[in-house]
């Protein structure tokens, strides 16, 4: 039990809107192991970001966590004083958000945001924050430390904003690392950078990262245990390996399949039909079952336990109850894998 | 430290039209108003009207008396007044600017700092009875002119309680209070607004979340990171605010009597005063251009983004 730094059980977060109440986050539990990487995938408005944010307790204020706890490291940060939670955020638990232009205070120099966050944790003077300041940014790879960290976010890159924001998130070396879609607003080459750097910097401070993303190209390479997410619930969740060579459910197999690769020969990209449901009434059953083509009638009234494949495999589909029809995945899943194999090769390690 | 020399020497040509222009049509609007300096011209003599033109140099053709003014102003020649023949009109205004300096500058500062902390207050407390009351305030203090302002505050302060001087400036800085406090109300209820709306964009920004994700205290973050720049903007409003209070203390000076600047404007114009009516517009416009100068240099202080003809 040791192993585990984080684990989330029975999560349930609203929001309270005009419109009523909206269930974002549905009944969801995971945990994170000390050192790995967790994926969390699924299509916009799934819930992962609203779980992320529940982590760090930066949730909007007409949200409530309905249910639930978050142990880190067996106390639960959710019962934890505003004042508490402040030592935990940026210390214990740090996040990277989506979009580094916007990231950075346009009007304070570089050097002193990252000192910022080491001052708020670190009892330590000005000299040594300076010291550390410098030593991250080397570490993060921008060159000539002393010069650029006197500069202002506007003279830097997507790239190396990404990567001051690296240097912040980490300058305490906290214990989970939230990265939410880090490379989403970034081209494809500095894409493969930044994960690199975050697969480099986990290795020397050993901490465990929960990767948000959309890209499964991203997922293949970078994580060990994968989550998929839809409607505000995990569906499925396992090792990477297991997702990707052995997914159960029909939602997995529409998102592998959804991918577009550069050798895609079909001569249109493959779509899951309809769009998720409204989470402001919840579905009783499956809530994947509208869309799916392998729905079954119990899916309309029933709502899918979690089933263990393996000690480390959970699907969350009524196709996995012993009574069902025997339904095999879609032939071209074999096709796609081998693909995503080549594709995750662009994010290797050189 | 080239470009500033360059960015400097740009401003200051543009400056110098600018008041020439506004110079030139002062001078000329000024002549067409209606009347004479002289009180009861109907009971003088042509041949006394004569000698006394004479005597102020109103006798010439206009445009040589335009350009004979230009030429005394460049040499720092800004004539007598032709209400008090005796003074110059220098010594007239220069005995009043001190008071009208130390008004405005009491209202700038009082009113914008109250009307920042305001506006903090009523971001950070959003869609709560606090954000509301403020931005009653901020419509009751920006729709009240500051002359209703004024008359209500002496007769609170002055008339029923007796703790302040009503007016006159006699008794040193307690009888400023009252006259800066009806100058400021405008401007404070202004820059509330304003700062509450920058400050609701700028606390909902990344680069807020991040400082919060840092585990930063609220009002740390609001200080260090969201001021600085929801005040960016600020900066281009200051300008009309100061010039609201120039303009509007020429009001409010005339309420509590008070011998500055304004008031002396406001005689000046209803007994056409000529040589003291164009001394007061070079002397405001002069400070108007000034406090624009100071502004977009101030601007580029603050945002490092906008510094002059930087390369990124």
């Amino acid at each position: 039990m040791s192993n585990i730094q984080l684990d989330v059980k029975n999560l349930s977060v609203s929001f309270s809107t005009q419109a009523g109440k909206v269930h974002a986050v549905r009944d969801v539990s995971f945990s994170l192991h000390k050192g790995e990487t967790l994926a969390i995938v699924g299509e916009s408005g799934s819930g992962k970001t609203v779980t992320c944010r529940t982590l760090m307790r930066l949730l909007s204020k007409n949200a409530s966590i309905d249910a639930g706890e978050i142990l880190l490291e067996g106390t639960d940060i959710l019962k934890v004083s505003e004042r508490n939670m402040r030592h935990i955020r940026g210390n214990d638990i740090a996040m990277v958000f989506q979009d580094p232009m916007t990231s950075l205070d346009p009007t304070m120099k570089i050097g002193r945001q990252i000192e910022e966050v080491i001052t708020l944790h670190r009892k330590v003077k000005r000299k040594e924050a300076r010291k550390r300041m410098l030593e991250l940014l080397q570490l993060v790879g921008i060159e000539d430390p002393r010069r650029r960290s006197r500069q202002y976010p506007h003279e830097f890159s997507g790239g190396q904003r990404q990567r001051i924001v690296i240097s912040i998130v980490l300058a305490c070396n906290p214990k989970v690392l939230i990265a939410d879609e880090p490379t989403t607003a970034l081209d494809v080459t500095m894409q493969a950078q930044i994960i690199d750097l975050l697969k480099s910097l986990q290795k020397k401070i050993n901490t465990s990262i929960i990767f948000i993303t959309h890209d499964l190209g991203v997922v293949a390479n970078v994580a060990d245990r994968v989550a998929v997410m839809y409607a505000g619930k995990i569906i499925e969740i396992g090792r990477a390996d297991e997702i990707f060579y052995d997914p159960r459910h029909p939602y997995t197999w529409g998102l592998l399949n959804s991918m577009p690769t550069l050798d895609t020969s079909a001569p249109s990209l493959y779509t899951i039909p309809g769009a998720p449901p409204n989470l402001l009434k919840p579905p009783t059953g499956d809530a994947f079952a509208p869309r799916n083509e392998y729905a079954l009638a119990v899916d309309e009234l029933y709502e899918p336990p979690m089933f263990q494949i393996s000690d480390t495999h959970y699907a969350a589909t009524w196709l996995l109850d012993a009574r069902a029809p025997k339904v095999n995945p879609p032939a071209v899943l074999n096709k796609r894998r081998e693909e995503f194999i080549k594709r995750s090769g662009l994010y290797a390690e050189s | 430290m080239k470009r500033w020399l360059r960015f400097i020497s740009h401003r200051l040509v543009y400056m110098v039209t600018t008041l020439w222009v506004i110079v030139t049509i002062t001078f000329f609007l000024m002549n067409l108003l209606p009347g004479t300096p002289y009180n009861n011209r109907d009971k003088l003599s042509p041949a006394q009207l004569q000698v006394l033109d004479e005597k102020y140099g109103l006798s010439e053709p206009l445009f040589t008396r335009y350009t004979t003014y230009i030429n005394n102003i460049l040499h720092g020649d800004f004539g007598i007044s032709l209400q008090f023949s005796d003074q110059k009109v220098t010594t007239l205004l220069g005995s009043r600017i001190g008071v009208s300096i130390q008004l405005g500058l009491q209202a700038v500062i009082f009113g914008t700092l109250i009307g920042i902390i305001l506006g903090i207050i009523a971001a950070m407390k959003h869609n709560t009875w606090i954000d509301t009351f403020c931005s009653l305030f901020a419509i009751v203090g920006r729709s009240a002119p500051n002359f209703v302002v004024a008359v209500l505050l002496q007769y609170i302060f002055a008339v029923s309680l007796s703790l302040l001087p009503i007016g006159l400036w006699k008794d040193g800085f307690s009888s400023s209070i009252l006259p800066t406090l009806a100058l400021s109300i405008s401007p404070m209820a202004d820059t509330s607004r304003f700062i509450r709306t920058e400050m609701i964009e700028v606390l909902g920004s990344d680069y807020i979340e991040l400082a919060r994700a840092k585990g930063m205290s609220e009002l740390r973050l609001v200080l260090t990171h969201g001021l600085r720049n929801a005040l960016i903007p600020m900066v281009t409003i200051i300008g009309p605010l100061t010039v609201s209070l120039i303009t509007g203390s020429m009001v409010v000076e005339n309420i509590f009597a008070i011998p500055g600047i304004g008031e002396q404007f406001t005689k000046s114009v209803l007994s056409n005063d000529y040589s003291t009516i164009m001394a007061v517009t070079i002397l405001f416009s002069t400070l108007l251009v000034i406090v624009i100068f100071l502004m977009d240099v101030l601007y580029q202080l603050i945002d490092p983004r906008i510094r002059v003809g930087q390369k990124t």
